[in-house]
């Protein structure tokens, strides 16, 4: 690409890209009353305008140049000094245009969508305040800032997913979502000293040249893995700190479409691929990645087929779509789980949002069991829903078939990997079309009144809904595999970023051509098996899932998510609770205290006996003075 | 001759509201502690201006050859008389809204109480220090005895033996070193420059420590803090735990440190490791606690648990970050206690459990308090954070498996305040027909001006660490 | 001041009868019950002092002793009249010296 600015003219704009939505936020939160309804539509249009200022960097900036400064210099001590700075660089440039991008559309989305809503204004300023965080977690230069955006998006998260403040089920979501990822963020900041101690600094060009001169294995490397790895875990729900996700689902639907499927979940994600020198060079922690990743990603599919609330469902299955990425990372496909987290961030959000547009018809109604036959009713949604759940099943030539094949294809030379990732998938494009069937086929099963309520959304919602089928047909095309003999352009563009680990890790075990289409048919072959069995049951059938009393035995455990959030409860909740009265009552009450009034009772008990020598009697205190006396004399002359 | 009169305008205040009736005095009080604010802002720029050397003054006293009162600022008392005098006019407008019997009283032990704050943060002799040092024990006394709450006499009077037994250590300890040095003074300079030797440091450290852990308060020397907590009237638990506490770990600093260094390096660890486990334990309890108060006064010991470990890393992160956290979580505890002295007010109830449903009917009230609370939990970008980084940084740098356990912290920290943010603020109300008016004027400032400080010194904490730096350089190797 | 006193009496004497008085003064302070005599036998016994320490001073050659003297005199003359306004006003109050009766600070 030709290059026409000098990038340190692009500072400026790129300082633009988050600070706009800051703006927004606070032009909400304090004169939100007074613009009124103009209100969501200057949030939107800030973030637009990032999203155009992105394209700007985009354009100009290309993969072969980046752009890293520093804005002021935030903490020092001694020699230590870290810096408030960003970097752009191609893979910030993909997740700022995803970010960017998809926040916009869901901001229009929200407008129709949360218009009812008495929170509309505050909605629109924690979204705007989420975007900020995110732009700044992925636009930092140096882990230190990438961890503000890290918590920072966790606090939107609590806030967002606690929207409806009074029901207190959401908010304990909300918060069992920001302590499960506070428990990452302590692995995080962990990892963090032990770059600053060892690595000498936390921005990223430091951290990474340096850790290039160790050998590959080093210990002090994979424990640094490991703890980033921790964060990771928490903020993209990974096994065992995937509870909060699902649960997160308490959220206005906008929310769980941006947040907790396209982007922020993402964020490990992003982490692992941005110090993937660090990861190149651990190769124990890059098993570990794996593994967690496979692991994940069959769990939560398999509890997917038992859950009957529409965005659980979504829910799961961006669990497991997520440890489908960490199992690519773990492989050492950096840029193939990056293509994932792109292709997955459309048809994700689209599912949500269709998701959204179907609860919004259905007057809150959340039940898969109380819908059915919503194709002829909401038209657009039900179309643009179907491409989406083709795109996640897999199915050619929707997005999600090239980055799924990618995957697989990394994974082929690890036999067991490849067979546990390829179950997961034929779930996924079960439950999917489980899910699909349920709402759009077969009759209706709600009540008269939700019927008569039926209705499209409206433009705001369905343009959205629109634009973002468009790229779940067409993201796949980025990346086309090397059978098609075509360019791959999203490994080109991201090359820079990876090229150190390409030589760590060696060159990556390439599948010959023909072994390939035979995997892209095989894969295509199961999925379409799974909606073949999907619509057997719940098409020709006419199966809906019996009610919570009557499920049982194996599948009871299922759709109870095995009882992993009691177990928790259990083992780490509860006795924290008891803990904390044990401490309080027993020891700061009994034991501490018991040393405090025994001294005082001391000094009591010593007052009173000694009251007794005060007889009062002034011939026996002249009688002891002189006895005294006489004793001190007596020792005197003995000395 | 800046600082004795940094000393002085409190002390003429403060003599002056004695002699004021009812809304008078509380209005000679601001005037009294924003005419010190302006006072300090001004010795602040002049202080800055003349690069940072310490206003100096000494005044001899004949009737001993060496005892002397020798006042001076530098980096760190600067720091610590900014956050005293900021915080002051604060808890006075606090108390703007609501009605304080004999308020002449009350405001004259306020201002009194900030002159021999200010006496212990700028003395460099400790002869005078340790006279501030009890000086201001006594208002805070009378100000808990008179207008607290339930068992205030039991209460006020265990506060006072407890900490009066720390301070008569302390006493010990500087006779032992007035005995021992060179020209028989406590000259801070002089102590500093002719350390004791190491041999007897142990102890001594012991006896100052007392004290100070006491004061701080660290794990088990606590058990009087969270009742003192609660039962002093709230302005009286701001000056508590925003200013009082940190003469402890102020004194760690300005004398523990310099003065018994071998003694100080002796004990370390143990010092640290107490000071973690408080960290921890005190966060467990806070999570189960039932009054507001008492919630808040464990945390609040969590707190400054990890200050003080901090500082015992001897470590210039370290003492750099507990600086840092000390002007935070000043200002932090003071919103913190000023919400719920308001929710006590308001809906009449000090429990956790019960209240709910405040966001509805006063969202700006919410909002101010999550920004404190966020605060408090460390968020990135307010003030808390930059503290806690380096202080968990700089523990992690004396032991890791220790930084993972100080660390829970952040975890802990989010449990207890989020679970009480949740259980007090949010949800439906439980009590009925409750009345929760928006806020008023005054508090709208006050928690107006701790928000805007929460994010400002997150964003840009330099002008913090302008001050101490220098300072740290010649504390640490 | 050798000539001053007769130094061929030995010193031996003074001292004996130094604590003779002295001894009569405790066994006063001790069996008596009345406060006046039990006052004056504190008199008698810081006289008794007083004479042991002039005594030494003239044998040392020393005029130290004899200046605490004039101490203890003017001392003791302040100590009496405190003491005996004390008496008068408890017998005005009570009709009675006796310390036996005087027993209020029982504790």
């Amino acid at each position: 690409m030709e290059q026409f600015i000098q990038p340190i003219n692009l500072i400026a704009p790129s300082l633009w890209v988050p600070l706009l939505p800051l703006l927004g936020f606070f032009l909400l939160t304090f004169f939100g009353k007074q613009l009124k309804s103009a209100g969501p539509w200057i949030a939107s249009l800030l973030v637009l305008g990032s999203f155009l200022l992105s394209v700007y960097l985009f354009v100009n900036l290309g993969n072969k140049q980046s752009l890293d400064y520093d804005v002021f210099t935030w903490m020092h001590w001694g020699e230590v000094s870290l810096n408030f700075g960003f970097l752009i660089d191609p893979l910030s440039l993909i997740m700022l245009l995803v970010i960017t991008g998809i926040g916009f559309l869901i901001h229009l989305y929200s407008i129709g969508y949360m218009h009812h809503d008495e929170g509309f204004v505050r909605f629109f300023s924690y979204l705007n305040l989420f975007i900020f965080f995110m732009l700044l977690l992925v636009m930092g230069n140096s882990y230190l800032i990438m961890f503000i955006g890290w918590e920072g998006v966790g606090l939107c998260s609590y806030l967002l997913i606690g929207f409806w403040y009074t029901n207190d089920a959401y908010n304990d979501a909300a918060k069992k979502a920001f302590i499960m990822n506070r428990i990452g963020d302590l692995g995080f900041l962990l990892g963090m000293f032990f770059m600053l101690f060892y690595l000498g600094g936390l921005d990223f060009a430091t951290v990474l040249s340096n850790a290039a001169e160790f050998e590959k294995g080093a210990p002090l490397l994979v424990v640094i893995t490991l703890l980033l790895f921790v964060g990771a875990m928490g903020k993209s729900a990974q096994l065992p700190l995937y509870t909060w996700l699902p649960d997160a689902m308490a959220g206005p639907t906008p929310v769980s479409a941006l947040i907790h499927a396209a982007t922020m979940v993402t964020a490990g994600i992003y982490m692992i691929v941005r110090s993937n020198i660090l990861f190149s060079l651990a190769p124990f922690t890059l098993e570990v990645v794996m593994w967690v990743g496979v692991a994940t990603s069959l769990f939560a599919a398999i509890i997917g087929i038992k859950q009957n609330d529409i965005k659980k469902v979504l829910a799961y299955s961006t669990v497991s779509q997520l440890g489908l990425m960490f199992a690519a990372l773990g492989l050492g496909a950096y840029t193939s789980g990056m293509f994932h987290v792109v292709t997955h961030a459309f048809f994700k959000a689209l599912l949500f949002l269709g998701a959204g547009s179907v609860i919004h018809a259905m007057g809150g109604e959340q039940d898969m069991r109380r819908m059915g036959g919503l194709w002829k009713y909401i038209k657009v949604t039900a179309i643009t829903f179907l491409i989406a759940t083709l795109a996640i099943s897999g199915i050619f030539p929707f997005a999600g078939f090239f980055s799924k094949d990618e995957i697989l294809a990394a994974a082929f030379h690890h036999k067991i990997v490849w067979v546990l990732l390829s179950v997961s998938s034929m779930i996924t494009a079960f439950y999917m079309f489980r899910l699909f069937f349920l709402t759009f086929f077969t009759s209706f099963r709600g009540t008269e009144e939700e019927k008569h309520h039926l209705h499209e959304s409206p433009w705001t919602m369905t343009l959205p809904l629109a634009i973002l089928s468009l790229f779940a047909i067409g993201a796949g095309f980025l990346g086309m595999p090397a059978v098609m003999h075509m360019p791959h352009w999203f490994n080109g563009f991201l090359a820079p970023v990876v090229e150190t680990s390409k030589s760590i890790l060696g060159e990556a075990h390439h599948v010959d051509h023909n072994t390939e289409i035979m995997l892209m048919l095989l894969a295509t072959a199961l999925a379409v098996t799974s909606i073949v069995i999907a619509y057997v049951f719940y098409v020709s059938r006419k199966t809906v899932p019996e009610p919570d009393t009557e499920t049982k035995g194996l599948a009871k455990w299922v759709a109870k998510k095995f009882y992993i959030d009691e177990l928790y409860n259990a083992v780490f909740v509860k006795p924290m609770m008891v803990l904390s009265d044990v401490f309080h009552v027993v020891i700061d009450k009994l034991v501490i205290d018991l040393f405090v009034n025994a001294s005082a009772w001391m000094v009591g008990f010593t007052g009173r006996t000694l009251r007794l020598v005060q007889t009062g009697n002034t011939g026996f205190y002249l009688f002891i003075m002189v006895f005294a006396m006489m004793v001190l004399l007596l020792i005197q002359l003995v000395q | 001759m800046l600082s004795l009169l940094l000393l002085l305008i409190p002390l003429v205040f403060s003599i002056v509201i004695w002699f004021t009736k009812g809304i008078t005095s509380r209005a000679a009080a601001l005037v009294g502690t924003l005419v010190q604010l302006v006072f300090t802002g001004y010795a602040y720029n002049v202080f800055l201006a003349e690069g940072s050397k310490p206003f100096e003054y000494l005044y001899q006293m004949a009737i001993k050859p060496n005892l002397v009162f020798h006042f001076s600022m530098d980096g760190i008392s600067m720091l610590m008389v900014l956050l005293t005098n900021l915080l002051l006019p604060l808890i006075v407008l606090a108390g703007f809204n609501r009605f304080t019997e004999r308020a002449n009283v009350f405001y004259s032990l306020m201002l009194l109480m900030q002159m021999a704050l200010i006496g212990v943060f700028i003395s460099f002799d400790a002869f005078g220090y340790y006279i501030f040092w009890e000086l201001a024990l006594i208002p805070i006394y009378f100000i808990a005895f008179n207008w607290g709450g339930q068992d205030r006499a039991a209460v006020t009077l265990k506060f006072f033996i407890y900490t009066l037994a720390g301070s008569l250590l302390m006493l010990f300890g500087f006779i032992y070193l007035y005995t021992y040095s060179p020209q028989n003074s406590l000259d801070w300079a002089v102590l500093k420059a002719n350390p004791i030797c190491s041999c007897e440091q142990g102890w001594i450290f012991w006896m100052l420590f007392a004290a100070f852990a006491i004061k701080i308060p660290i794990v088990p020397f606590h058990t009087w803090q969270p009742d003192t907590y609660k039962t002093a009237p709230t302005q009286g638990t701001m000056l508590l735990s925003g200013i009082m506490l940190k003469m402890g770990t102020y004194s760690l600093i300005r004398w523990l440190l310099p003065i018994v260094p071998d003694g100080f390096k002796e004990w370390q660890s143990v010092a640290i490791t107490l000071s973690v486990v408080g960290i921890v334990y005190a966060s467990v309890i806070a999570i189960m606690q039932r009054d507001l108060k008492k919630l808040l006064a464990y945390s609040s010991i969590a707190h400054v648990g990890l200050i003080s470990a901090g500082v015992f890393t001897m470590s210039r992160v370290g003492l750099q970050g507990s600086l840092t956290q000390m002007f935070a979580h000043g200002i932090n505890v003071v919103g913190l206690f000023f919400c719920a002295d308001i929710i006590m007010n308001r809906t009449g109830s000090n429990q956790v459990e019960g209240i709910g449903g405040i966001r509805k009917v006063a969202p700006r009230f919410a909002g101010w308090f999550m920004v404190i609370v966020l605060g408090s939990v460390a968020l990135p970008l307010t003030n808390g954070f930059v503290g806690e980084f380096m202080l968990l940084f700089s523990v992690y740098s004396y032991n890791t498996w220790l930084s993972v356990f100080a660390g829970l912290t952040i975890i802990l920290g989010a449990v207890y305040m989020l679970r009480m943010y949740q259980k007090v603020v949010l949800g439906d109300a439980i009590i009925e027909n409750m009345q929760f008016e928006d806020l008023k004027w005054n508090e709208q400032l006050v928690l107006g001006i701790i928000g805007v400080l929460i994010f400002a010194l997150g964003i840009y904490p330099e002008p913090i660490f302008e001050l101490i730096e220098p300072v740290l350089k010649t504390l640490t190797p | 001041m050798s000539e001053l006193v007769n130094t061929s009496t030995p010193q031996n004497w003074y001292l004996l009868l130094s604590t003779l008085l002295f001894s009569i003064g405790v066994m006063g302070v001790l069996i008596r019950r009345n406060a006046i005599i039990i006052l004056m036998c504190i008199e008698l016994m810081l006289n008794s002092v007083n004479l042991l320490l002039v005594s030494f001073s003239a044998y040392a050659g020393n005029t130290d002793g004899q200046v605490f003297v004039f101490f203890i005199m003017v001392v003791a003359a302040a100590e009496v009249a405190v003491g005996l306004a004390l008496l008068v006003s408890i017998y005005r109050n009570l009709g009675s010296t006796d310390i036996d009766v005087l027993s209020k600070l029982k504790g």
